[in-house]
């Protein structure tokens, strides 16, 4: 029963975030809705390159790490790298995908 | 100040991101949407380097912008010169790199909150929103970086065979439970060797998803391991109260599950069959046993029958990219036409390893977009087609997707070639398609093989119609 309060209380807690979230998950479906299926390629690999968006928080955990916590400064370089080639690599090869759809 | 200003370029790249992605779904505004994504990102990077308040010394922002610039220079230099055929190999493996990302981000998390030397006796008191965030990011982000790495070497033909351990589906759900399991455990002793032994299950979990899965539903595997890491993102986002990082995630992850349903819906396969169905396990072969004969026909004859005809569909398929033939036959369109011949593509949705890829693939050989024409539209056109001319493609055009229950396909809408009046395909060989099942259309009275390389062929069949 106290798990349950617990679990309420977090919920409550965080009532704007959740609100947040359900929003955010009719705007993705509308912005998706009714796309041809020959863009369907470019838009997927484009999403992909959204969702590095997470290199944002890679960039957190090393603005929060001490100069002298090797560990976690390395384990940081690693994800900042990658984030980066999630976003780079992702944007760019979507960009190579959409510019040939351009020269008519 | 600066915290002020930082919220603002958040909220100026999650639009940034939405407007984007709206408009990537229209062919004219594509591009530009794609652009106005990458600077909203620009904007969420950069300003977060500047202006987030940390205290730390200027070792660790070197070692930032290292990171960015090894990423940035590796990232460009792949995206521009990878070949446009392995595009979705490639997709899968960024959308790895972005999972490992949310992955690591909890590790390090995880230690910041319950260091090696010193657990806090009180084990997770107080901390139960923080770790719910911390493990779903890591087993969201691991799962889905193990099973793009998976996805990425079946694409790439080095695992080409879909893996099947009998009972796949129990071990599965017992990897699963064992995931479950440490998660809960995590909230009474949040140990170091605990939050390794999850990260640990949670990749074997990645691999043992990917690993029975064909390499024809390879799409929309990749299409829902892209939802998975934008929910990865999300859950980094809770976890730094950073709504940049909730809008992309979530955006990505509810409009990736979109994606995915739409994919499935187009090659007619149950999101549930692809994951814990069994695609060519049935051996079907039942209605193939009364085969009939293959009948060959010359590049001379092709060349002919092409030159007389009035409408000519050309239905283009991934062997037509392997053979790099895309450019030929861009000038076999061309020549036809300039002879007075109709031409059209008849574009499946999963033509390609992903919906759309062949369009791109054909884009590329500046064909002009309007002369590619979607199934729906095509289908009803074949009755009064002279010549379909199938290149490369196999499962997309097998009428057994119609007619007979027992094929595995069995269901799946197909371009109708089998209603033209003459039908020739060219194969390398009789080697069944990537379904690996057997097509009636290769038996049917009206169709004519054409052995060979799909570059050479068109290429001499271009020279050909050259001389008439």
């Amino acid at each position: 029963m106290e798990q349950i309060g617990n679990f309420l209380a977090l919920l409550g807690e965080n009532e704007q975030m959740l609100y947040f979230v359900i929003l955010s998950i009719f705007v993705g479906i509308e912005v998706i809705g009714g796309v041809p299926t020959i863009l369907h390629t470019p838009l997927m690999s484009g999403a992909n390159a959204i969702h590095g968006v997470v290199i944002v928080g890679a960039i957190f955990v090393m603005l929060n790490t001490a100069a002298n916590d090797y560990l976690s400064l390395t384990l940081g370089f690693f994800a900042v790298l990658l984030g980066t080639l999630n976003v780079v690599g992702g944007f760019v090869v979507t960009d190579r995908m959409l510019e040939m759809f351009k020269k008519k | 100040m600066n915290q002020h200003i930082l919220s603002i370029l958040y909220i100026i790249a999650s639009v940034l991101f939405i407007i984007g992605l709206k408009m990537m779904g229209n062919a004219k505004t594509a591009r530009k949407g794609n652009l106005l994504s990458a600077a909203g990102m620009i904007l969420a990077i950069a300003g977060t380097i500047l202006l987030h308040e940390g205290e730390v010394g200027n070792i660790v922002y070197v070692l930032i912008l290292l990171a960015i610039i090894i990423g940035t220079i590796i990232g460009w230099t792949t995206a521009r010169r990878v070949q446009m055929t392995k595009i979705p190999e490639l997709v899968s493996m960024f959308n790895g790199m972005g999972g490992a990302c949310a992955a690591l981000i909890s590790l390090i998390e995880f230690q910041h909150l319950f260091p090696f030397d010193h657990v806090p006796p009180g084990g997770s008191q107080g901390h139960s929103g923080t770790l719910i965030c911390i493990i779903s990011g890591l087993v969201i982000g691991s799962v889905s970086f193990a099973g793009s790495i998976i996805a990425f070497f079946k694409l790439n033909g080095v695992l080409d065979k879909p893996v099947r351990l009998p009972r796949y589906n129990y071990i599965n759900l017992l990897i699963l439970s064992v995931v479950a399991g440490i998660s809960i455990l995590l909230f009474y002793s949040a140990s170091p060797i605990t939050i390794y032994a999850l990260l640990a299950i949670a990749l074997l979990y990645g691999v043992m998803l990917v690993l029975p899965i064909g390499g024809a539903d390879m799409p929309v595997v990749i299409s829902l391991l892209n939802s998975f890491t934008g929910v990865a993102a999300a859950f980094g986002g809770f976890l730094y109260d950073n709504h940049v990082m909730l809008t992309g995630g979530i955006l990505v992850g509810s409009a990736g599950t979109l994606l995915t349903v739409v994919m499935c819906k187009a090659m007619n396969r149950p999101i549930m069959q692809v994951i814990f169905g069994a695609f060519g396990t049935t051996a079907s072969g039942s209605s193939v046993s009364e085969k009939g004969t293959i009948r060959d026909i010359s590049v001379s004859d092709t060349a002919a029958l092409m030159n007389y005809s009035k409408k000519v569909t050309i239905v283009p398929g991934y062997g037509l990219a392997v053979a790099q033939a895309q450019h030929a036959i861009h000038e076999l369109q061309t020549i036809l036409e300039d002879h007075g011949v109709e031409v059209k593509y008849a574009i499946h949705p999963v033509a390609g390893r992903m919906p759309g890829h062949m369009n791109v693939l054909l884009a590329e050989a500046s064909v002009d977009y309007d002369k590619l024409s979607e199934m729906d539209d095509i289908n009803p056109e074949f009755p009064n087609t002279d010549v379909v001319f199938v290149v490369g493609a196999n499962d997309v055009v097998n009428p057994a997707a119609k007619s007979d229950p027992a094929s595995p396909i069995f269901g799946m809408p197909i371009l109708e070639a089998e209603n033209a009046r003459n039908i020739i395909i060219n194969k390398r060989s009789m080697n069944a398609g990537y379904a690996g099942i057997d097509n009636l259309l290769f038996y049917n009275t009206k169709t004519s093989m054409l052995f060979g390389d799909a570059k050479n062929v068109i290429t001499k069949l271009v020279s050909e119609l050259k001389q008439m």
